[in-house]
């Protein structure tokens, strides 16, 4: 299995993106959450188990530039466009989790012909007002593990890693990262997660898998329901055991469900 | 020196157990709280106090914008401008001000800032602020990461409406008109003083410096935050080669003043407590929605040691505490007026916005506090930057020949 991490030049040079790559196979690409994700990601390691996986971070997460000039869903979709092109794949799977998972689906309503296969893990994009999606922007920081994991617990283990928040040096960098991802976020999250995906889901053509934890309580499992009834052939399935961040906590079931892609 | 009474507008019925059963006085805070019938006698209030300051002797009259917040009930405060142009004749109305991201059009606010300047014969001040994050990101839903050049651009419109004679194409990102035309136009050439209020950013700094506004300090923590960060700013403006006159720059202050200090104490302690322990209650995730700040300027708090005082923590200081630190100057007129020439020095500012209502004190003592400052603390004040005297840049210029309003006319006149 290759493992490499590196800098990719995005349309034309015009911004610049790191990109994870592991495994081989069948080509694979991951969108990130809001929350990014690292080079070690357990998860990352398991989809690479079986595809060869590419997985850009947005500008704006880790070094990646160009965040200036993606204003909103439409420039956002054009843009990982643009990383698939760079990356020099054809109509490779297109797998998003959350934040990434609305970016995913954008891509399958805007070209159709250009993304068979589609995995959707808890994709934000939907708005239904019996089920709101809580304003994660202004949670404070430990009041997240309760919202993004089934088991709280783990989840503030995993969130507090590899730092001290009362070191000021930490806190400067973790309050910059932080800051710089959520204002991309907010772009197309913010103030509500909606941007008019439901108005185009009629036009996915792709084979559709789409995954959630029975205990998200960000996004409510009755959004996949949404998915299901607006995408032509769509299947969900149910993981137990977790909430939002069902990537980390339930990541060998995520991947058997995404099997289904194959 | 120039004088600004200000006054914010708070809900004065905040609950006892407010800060226990509320999580926030802003964004969240549920409208139950509010009473309309009460507010019919609290708006007015406010409204008589701000007239009542002009006739004695204060400059200029300061209202302001907040949304879903107890402590400041002006959505609108060109509403209450205009209020205050047909019943006061003298002194500017400070406008602080419109939050230009937040119009759509912002040609909106072009078109009402001319009509209060016309109404009043030239005397407004128009404020530019970016406004708050609980404001602009949480209460209106504006993009946090686009909101400043959503200010640039409106901006932009406003000025170059301002100063057409025809009308013209306006073709922004957020805003586009075949037929940018402002009906009415200011009173005041090439435009009314600009007042942009500022909370530490370089960004700004250098917006005011390069076009000659002023650039307002409008914080609740006093002096010794607020010296580091003016000095920040003074050495920027002699970095860009600017000239220094203290009009460049406005501090607001909460200002208590009585015949004692003693007896400033006993009058207006359980309203500046009600200010700090219910009015100033924010859920800190209201604060900072992430893209509101620039990375520059975080990394600048960073490296300046600005980081933002826990909004918090003043609702534990007790009276003395407050004064030392400087969140309130307050005492006997002797007292107030070597803390005030103190603090105008320091900060080398030419205007004050004076805090003189403060949370839930009631007419009488407004008053009182309001006409000592102006008679015992003022008129030894005046003279601190006399020297810059001649520079009207960051004042208004009303007409010399003004309207007065006639007296309502009714059928037996007639």
């Amino acid at each position: 299995m290759s493992n490499r991490s590196y800098v990719l030049d995005v349309a034309g040079g015009r911004r610049k993106i790191r990109v994870f790559e592991a495994g081989e196979g069948r080509p694979l690409v991951f969108l990130h959450s809001a929350g990014g994700i690292t080079e070690d990601n357990p998860f990352l390691a398991a989809l690479a188990r079986r595809w060869h996986v590419f997985a850009p971070l947005l500008p704006g997460y880790g070094d990646s530039e160009g965040a200036e000039e993606l204003r909103d869903m439409l420039a956002v979709t054009l843009h990982s466009f643009d990383v698939v092109d760079a990356l020099g794949l054809d109509r490779p799977i297109l797998v998003g989790h959350s934040m990434g998972g609305m970016i995913a689906a954008e891509m399958a309503a805007v070209a159709p012909r250009e993304v068979e296969r589609l995995g959707l893990i808890a994709p934000a994009g939907l708005w239904l007002d019996e089920h709101p999606v809580p304003d994660l922007f202004s949670k404070l920081p430990h009041e997240l593990p309760a919202l993004l994991f089934h088991d709280p617990a783990l989840g503030e283990r995993m969130m507090t890693a590899g730092g001290d928040l009362d070191d000021p040096k930490f806190l400067e960098a973790f309050i910059i990262r932080n800051t710089r991802q959520l204002a991309m976020a907010g772009k197309i999250l913010f103030p509500i997660p909606d941007r008019g995906l439901d108005e185009r889901l009629y036009r996915i053509r792709a084979k559709t898998v789409l995954i959630w934890g029975d205990n998200d309580r960000v996004i409510a499992p009755a959004y996949g329901d949404a998915f299901c009834r607006g995408i032509a052939d769509a299947e969900l399935i149910r993981v137990a055991s977790a909430g939002h961040m069902v990537i980390v906590e339930q990541p060998e079931a995520v991947v058997d469900a995404l099997t289904r892609l194959d | 020196m120039r004088f600004i009474w200000f006054n914010l507008m708070p809900w004065p019925d905040l609950p006892e157990d407010f800060r226990e059963k509320y999580r926030s006085v802003w964004v969240d805070i549920p409208s139950a709280l509010y009473d309309p019938v009460r507010g019919h006698e609290v708006y007015n209030t406010y409204l008589d106090q701000l007239e009542f300051a002009e006739t004695v002797g204060y400059d200029g009259l300061g209202v302001n914008e907040h949304h879903a917040n107890a402590y400041g009930l002006m959505p609108s405060p060109c509403l209450m401008a205009a209020a205050l142009a047909r019943r006061t004749s003298r002194a500017a109305l400070v406008v602080l001000g419109s939050s230009i991201a937040l119009y759509d059009p912002p040609i909106r606010v072009a078109e009402e800032f001319a009509m209060l300047d016309v109404i009043s014969g030239g005397r407004l001040v128009a404020g530019f602020p970016v406004g708050t994050s609980m404001d602009t990101n949480y209460a209106y839903g504006r993009v946090p990461a686009l909101l400043r050049e959503r200010y640039a651009e409106a901006h932009e419109l406003i000025r170059r409406a301002w100063a057409a004679d025809e009308p013209f194409v306006f073709n922004g990102r957020y805003t586009k008109l075949r037929y940018a035309n402002c009906w009415p136009k200011p009173v005041q050439k090439p435009h009314p003083p600009i007042f942009v209020p500022g909370g530490g950013s370089v960004e700004t700094y250098d917006f005011c410096i390069e076009n000659n506004y002023n650039y307002s300090y409008l914080s609740f923590f006093g002096f010794l935050r607020a010296r580091r960060l003016m000095e920040n700013y003074w050495q920027r403006v002699a970095e860009l080669g600017a000239d220094d006159s203290p009009y460049r720059a406005t501090f607001a202050q909460i200002i208590c003043v009585a015949e004692t200090d003693a007896e400033a104490e006993r009058l207006y302690a359980p309203h500046v407590s009600y200010f700090f322990n219910r009015c100033l209650h924010i859920h800190p995730g209201f604060v900072d929605a992430p893209g509101y700040r620039t990375i520059k300027t975080i990394q600048s708090e960073f490296l300046n040691q600005l980081a933002r005082p826990n909004i918090g923590q003043a609702a534990s200081l007790s009276w003395g505490e407050l004064i030392e630190r400087g969140y309130i100057v307050a005492g006997s007129p002797d007292t107030v007026r070597e803390r005030m020439e103190e603090l105008i020095k320091t900060l080398r500012v030419g205007n004050i916005i004076c805090g003189i209502h403060v949370g839930n004190m009631p007419p009488e003592k407004t008053r009182h506090s309001t006409e000592l400052f102006a008679t015992k603390v003022m008129p030894h004040l005046r003279g601190i930057w006399k020297d810059y005297d001649s520079d009207e840049r960051f004042w208004i210029h009303p007409l010399p020949q003004r309207v007065t309003p006639a007296p309502i006319a009714t059928e037996a006149a007639r």
